[in-house]
């Protein structure tokens, strides 16, 4: 094949000067002889895609930048980098779904400048993004054929219509009744009649976002023989995923992008998972975690037997130390963040007890922890932690008005307010230094600190961060870990839930790993690692 | 400014200007550059516009409207709306009617005694249908549209049925001759109330822990949840707001008609959401002034006026009302538009 004969550091160090067909054999030609040769390679090694100097912007964050990438006919390319490195980005920008703030396009040889999601369709790039784009009333039939609706004199041919998704769904193998409503599907269902609505019209390139994430193994295999199938056609294939496993099963190159930038092009066969995790987190890890001191005094949290009423969590028993940061590792849905969020109220309880410091709190209501120095620091900062059409001011009070340290009976004390709010936003360098705009003008990362800030205005002696780093970049999270670390060494303790291993490796004391609802395992010193983590992630062996 | 810089700096000074208009714009929202317009063109059009007897007109022709949009201001915080508002007038204007001149009739003495009960019976009566409407959406997840509007048509049956249809009369003298023609330093009784109102909510919604809970709510309810405030009593809260508000409203326009009508109010609803809309409230909640939907009530005001004096037709003042509120809408999405824009 084509992509086998270019080597990718070739492929990168000169792209707008030779193309993509730098064979060691071409660089022997004369400059005179060069344009005769781009014509000849062009028919053998044209590039369906290539994407040159991609930017975009969005207020106050960089999500792309001058980003690159290549795709050859035939070749699964698979897309890596860390949550927010920008993939996301990268492949809806590809999609049309939205433009670029600067920096070329070209398919097939050809400059474009795509508009929408249909005018990319129309050139023949079809995605299959992780959040679903179906409409749960409608038939998968309907979903299918959405905004193509076969028609018989102006009217809506509904035999046609469904005789041509019965054909689509057998043509994919997949087991579904196309006259079933969307709305009664399973996640992986929904999968598969998203991953079939990219396969209607006959695509020259295909996006994948993590599609196996919630398939069956069996769904899996036959996705992947779609795949294969596809490539035997020439159909190349952008593959987003962070399985291992995955990337050698049917990976060809791999493009390894970081904070929105273009790192590397690599073949799959030469490369090793380590060199590629070097490569996609791209930083020392020691200089971003801080060292903390450990020492454990009094219990400040215990959980015994605890179990929710929608069996989020089965009798998990856990226990919380002031002085010490407990790690909470687990898949999503595996109940790492139920369980605190049950002791905070959040949950409803069916059986067990929570105490703390000494008293039980079973039951009890947000307001009633947080007056008895709980604080719950939400994962989900935009439905959940900020109120983000109000000023940071506001938001980072919100939950301390109560406190006499910003009431005066009735009345705010606005002036002591303001000053204590412009401390700690420079305390956590808060860019730019503006307390009264709206939580919603500031970068994701600027936007987390406000939200960190909360918990740091009232007398809290158990602080629960739920997913701190979501979506922010290195720098960030190094003061993020940083202000962790500080608030432990100064007594109080911490609990902190992360889906992002590093993070529970490297400032956890002790770590719990949930798994179904159930505590599978306590690990602690250096017992934590990602190997003995991974091991209780899943049920079986681990894919990484 | 720009006309004192020499020549050479004239066009940065020009584009700055530009600026600044922008940035006024972006600020403080259409309504201050409508209100401007408002004013040059109906004193173009009157020369009775700016007379000192006419704007006093406006301002106690503004002041029902301007109690109820600051009502209507609490349930758009939270994220709702209260359509009852006109409703509550009417049946606050019936209950309080009907007590005074039962309770004159019997102790035609006590003229101050049946003014205060009755008053008192009308805020209740306001207040209790706030209430209803705040556990509805609060407790029972009922939709504020669907609840508010349900509210409305039992408030206004229940008015008409009081009343069989017919005005209420027998009140005292005095009550009609202070709050609604009484004037204390030659402004009139409403116009006073309505600052008191002002008064109080701008104090609870500026300076109170109430009040910074209101817009959290409609900020986020979730988010508000998690920081340990009672969303619930809050929402209810502010529908009570809204109704108290509406009552005093109510009562004072019974004065004014010196008779109990159960058909008053018909038009608060629309206006009261356009006087906040048109000062920046967001319909999504969270965001809005107080002292800026006074100010929308009173563009209100201003342009049915203005268009009186102009002599134009009753019937097209409600489509020019309209238009200006889908203005208001537009101008609103190219400021945050702008805003986006001008973000350093």
């Amino acid at each position: 094949m084509a992509i086998q004969e270019s080597t990718p550091s070739a492929l990168e160090a000169c792209p707008t000067e030779l193309g993509p067909h730098s064979h060691s054999s071409q660089m022997k030609h004369g400059q005179s002889n060069r344009i005769q040769n781009i014509n000849t390679n062009n028919e053998k090694v044209q590039p369906l895609l290539k994407l040159d100097r991609i930017s975009k912007l969005y207020p106050g964050v960089v999500a792309l930048d001058k980003m690159q990438l290549t795709i050859m006919p035939g070749e699964v390319h698979i897309l890596f980098g860390e949550n927010g490195a920008g993939k996301s980005t990268l492949i809806s920008t590809i999609a049309g779904a939205h433009q670029a703030s600067s920096g070329d396009m070209y398919f097939a040889g050809e400059k474009v400048l795509l508009h929408s999601v249909q005018e990319a369709r129309k050139l023949g790039i079809s995605a299959v993004f992780q959040e679903f784009s179906l409409v749960p009333q409608l038939s998968i039939a309907e979903n299918l054929f959405l905004g193509a609706e076969p028609l018989r004199a102006g009217l809506l041919d509904q035999t046609a219509n469904l005789t041509a998704a019965k054909a689509l769904l057998s043509k994919l193998g997949f087991e579904l009744d196309a006259e079933q409503k969307v709305a009664y599907l399973s996640r992986a269902e929904q999968q598969m009649v998203e991953i079939a609505k990219a396969f209607r019209t006959e695509p020259k390139i295909l996006i994948l976002d993590e599609p196996t994430a919630s398939l069956t193994e069996k769904e899996s295999d036959r996705l992947f023989e779609l795949v294969s199938q596809l490539k035997a056609k020439g159909v190349g294939i952008i593959y987003i995923t962070h399985r291992m496993s995955e990337i050698r099963r049917i990976g060809d190159r791999i493009t390894i992008m970081r904070d929105g930038k273009y790192i590397s092009t690599l073949n799959v066969k030469d490369t090793s998972e380590d060199a590629l995790l070097t490569l996609m987190t791209g930083r020392v890890i020691d200089k971003v975690f801080p060292k903390v001191a450990f020492h454990p005094t009094s219990t400040a949290l215990s959980i015994n037997n605890l179990s929710t009423k929608d069996n989020s969590l089965k009798k998990v028993s856990i226990e919380v130390k002031r002085g010490e940061i407990v790690g909470l590792a687990g898949l999503i849905g595996s109940g790492k963040s139920e369980l605190l969020r049950a002791c905070f109220g959040l949950e409803p309880l069916a059986s067990g007890s929570v105490h703390f410091n000494g008293e039980e709190v079973t039951g009890f209501s947000p307001k009633q922890m947080l007056d008895r120095g709980f604080f719950y620091n939400s994962a989900d900062r935009k439905n959940e932690g900020l109120a983000m059409n109000r000023s940071c001011r506001e938001n980072i009070t919100l939950a301390s008005l109560t406190t006499q340290r910003f009431s005066l009976g009735l009345f705010l004390k606005r002036f002591k307010e303001l000053k204590e709010c412009k401390d700690l936003a420079k305390k956590l360098q808060l860019q730019p230094f503006n307390i009264e705009r709206e939580v919603e003008n500031f970068s994701g990362g600027n936007q987390q600190k406000v939200l960190l800030a909360k918990c740091l205005t009232r007398d809290v002696s158990l602080y629960v961060f739920d997913e701190p780093t979501v979506g922010v970049d290195v720098g960030t999270r190094t003061e993020i870990y940083q202000l962790i670390a500080n608030l432990c060494e100064s007594g109080a303790a911490v609990v902190l839930i992360s889906s992002d291993l590093p993070e529970i490796i490297h400032l956890s004391h002790r770590a719990y790993v949930m798994y179904r609802g159930e505590l599978k395992a306590e690990l602690s010193g250096t017992n934590i690692n990602e190997q003995m983590l991974l091991n209780h992630f899943f049920e079986r062996e681990c894919t990484l | 400014m720009s006309t004192l810089t020499n020549t050479s700096t004239t066009p940065s000074t020009r584009k700055s200007f530009a600026f600044y208009a922008k940035y006024l714009f972006v600020r403080l929202g259409v309504l201050p550059f409508l209100l401007l317009a408002a004013i040059i063109i109906f004193s173009l059009l009157s020369e009775n516009f700016l007379t000192g007897r006419n704007v006093m007109n406006v301002f106690r022709q503004s002041s029902y409207l301007m109690l109820i949009a600051m009502g209507q201001m609490f349930a758009l915080l939270t994220g709702g709306f209260d359509l009852s508002v006109g409703t509550i007038v009417a049946i606050t204007s019936v209950v309080s009617a009907i007590v005074m001149s039962t309770l004159f009739s019997l102790y035609p003495d006590a003229i101050w005694l049946s003014i205060s009960v009755g008053a008192l019976v009308g805020l209740f009566v306001g207040t209790s249908i706030g209430l209803i409407n705040g556990i509805g959406v609060a407790i029972f997840k009922v939709n504020p549209f669907m609840m508010t509007l349900g509210m409305s048509s039992v408030g206004f049956g229940a008015a008409l049925y009081l009343t069989g249809g017919s005005p209420v009369y027998g009140m005292p003298m005095d009550f009609s001759d202070t709050f609604g023609f009484g004037k204390l330093l030659g402004i009139p009784a409403p116009i006073w109330i309505c600052f008191l109102c002002f008064a109080a909510l701008a104090l609870l919604v500026n300076w109170t822990r109430t009040g910074r809970y209101f817009y959290a709510v409609g900020g986020n309810l979730k988010a508000a949840q998690l920081s340990g405030i009672n969303t619930k009593k809050m929402l209810m809260l502010a529908y009570m707001i809204s109704g108290l508000v509406a009552a005093v409203c109510g009562i004072l326009l019974t004065a004014r008609l010196d008779t109990g009508e159960a058909n008053i109010g018909a038009s608060f609803p629309l206006e009261s959401i356009a006087a906040c809309v048109i000062a920046g409230v967001s319909l999504r909640g969270g965001v809005g002034r107080i002292g800026n939907v006074v100010l929308g009530a009173l563009f209100i005001g201003l342009i049915t006026n203005g268009m009186n004096l102009a002599r134009i037709e009753s019937y097209l003042q409600t489509v020019v009302i309209g238009l200006l509120l889908i203005f208001a809408v537009i101008a609103d999405q190219l400021r945050l538009k702008l805003m986006a824009s001008l973000q350093d």
